[in-house]
């Protein structure tokens, strides 16, 4: 299905967040993430389905002021 | 300085973005011995993971992190920023910007109000980047802000303290509370400025970051911050309309 993964236009296989994370090459990665404008814990990205066309923001730690 | 039940050494803060390398940034929180720095969230490349350097790189520093919510502008969004920031810093300290419009990245003081209170009720300790209007100190206390963190000046802009003032009356209305300029601080005279009037800490960014030696600026603002310090707890005199002679003028020769 296509997703917008970080204001990209992606194409994925996976049905759960946790598994469009690995299929995306977020294996590993110390991110957090969001779905449509609202935060989804990594607890619950296992069970979390995704649906076509959904907005996923992957997030990690970055300099600020 | 005790902030939400930490004691904190430094009252200098310091802000990670635009050093000119990581290592530049890691000499200069050391040398400064600045014990809270801010940082961000961004958006993750899978191909890149910048933010993995980065997240290795604050660990390494030893110090308190107060991840920020900038580039939010709506309550929403500050909201989700803030809990991404909980789970991928630990920290349930949060600096809360809800900005206005671009031209001035001026706090959008009824959003920043609204997010403080669901944050709150949420459990985080929110650090509210705010304006130095009373009004909205007071909302954003009751929403249960126990540290306000006013701005100096627009943010990067280097202008130092535009309203003394207000920093001013708002100091004075609530003496308690601990309370941050953060934003437009220039030079380290302008974070002296801040502190003598009683400010608890200053937090400089970009000032230090594009200094041409950003460690001794660093350091030059650490000796502003404990000068303007000490000079709050010694009482500045009061300023005076017109002169005063400082020698004695009883026994003064040639007068009858």
């Amino acid at each position: 299905m296509r997703l917008r993964v970080n204001g990209e236009s992606r194409d994925v296989a996976a049905g759960t967040l946790a598994a469009a994370l690995e299929e995306l090459g977020y294996l590993g990665a110390h991110v957090a993430t969001a779905v449509n404008g609202a935060f989804v814990p990594a607890s619950a990205r296992a069970a979390w389905p995704l649906r076509e066309g959904d907005a996923l923001e992957i997030l990690a730690p970055m300099q600020g002021g | 300085m005790r902030v939400y039940d930490v004691e904190l050494a430094s009252r200098l803060w310091l802000g990670t973005s635009r050093y000119p390398s990581p290592a530049v940034l890691a000499e200069v929180v050391r040398g400064a011995g600045c014990d809270l720095v801010t940082v961000s969230l961004r958006r993750e490349s899978a191909a890149q993971r910048a933010g993995q350097d980065f997240w290795a790189l604050v660990g390494g520093l030893g110090v308190r992190v107060l991840p920020n919510t900038a580039g939010c502008h709506t309550v929403k969004e500050a909201v989700a920023t803030a809990h991404m920031a909980r789970e991928v810093f630990g920290t349930t300290w949060i600096k809360l910007e809800v900005i206005g419009e671009g031209e001035l990245l001026q706090p959008e003081v009824f959003g920043l109000v609204e997010a403080a209170r669901i944050l709150g009720e949420d459990g985080f300790r929110v650090f509210p980047y705010t304006t130095a209007d009373l009004g909205v100190a007071e909302r954003l206390l009751d929403a249960g802000c126990r540290v306000l963190m006013p701005w100096g000046a627009p943010i990067g802009s280097g202008r130092g303290l535009v309203d003394p003032f207000a920093l001013r009356a708002l100091r004075a209305r609530f003496p308690s509370v601990p309370m941050v300029v953060d934003a437009g601080l220039g030079l380290p005279s302008h974070a002296a400025a801040a502190m003598e009037l009683g400010f608890d800490a200053v937090l400089a960014n970009t000032a230090v970051a594009l200094a041409a030696d950003p460690a001794r600026m660093a350091a030059a603002f650490a000796d502003a911050v404990r000068a303007g310090h000490a000079a709050h707890a010694a009482g500045p005199m009061p300023p005076r309309d017109f002169a005063e002679p400082s020698t004695p003028v009883v026994g003064q020769a040639w007068r009858p």
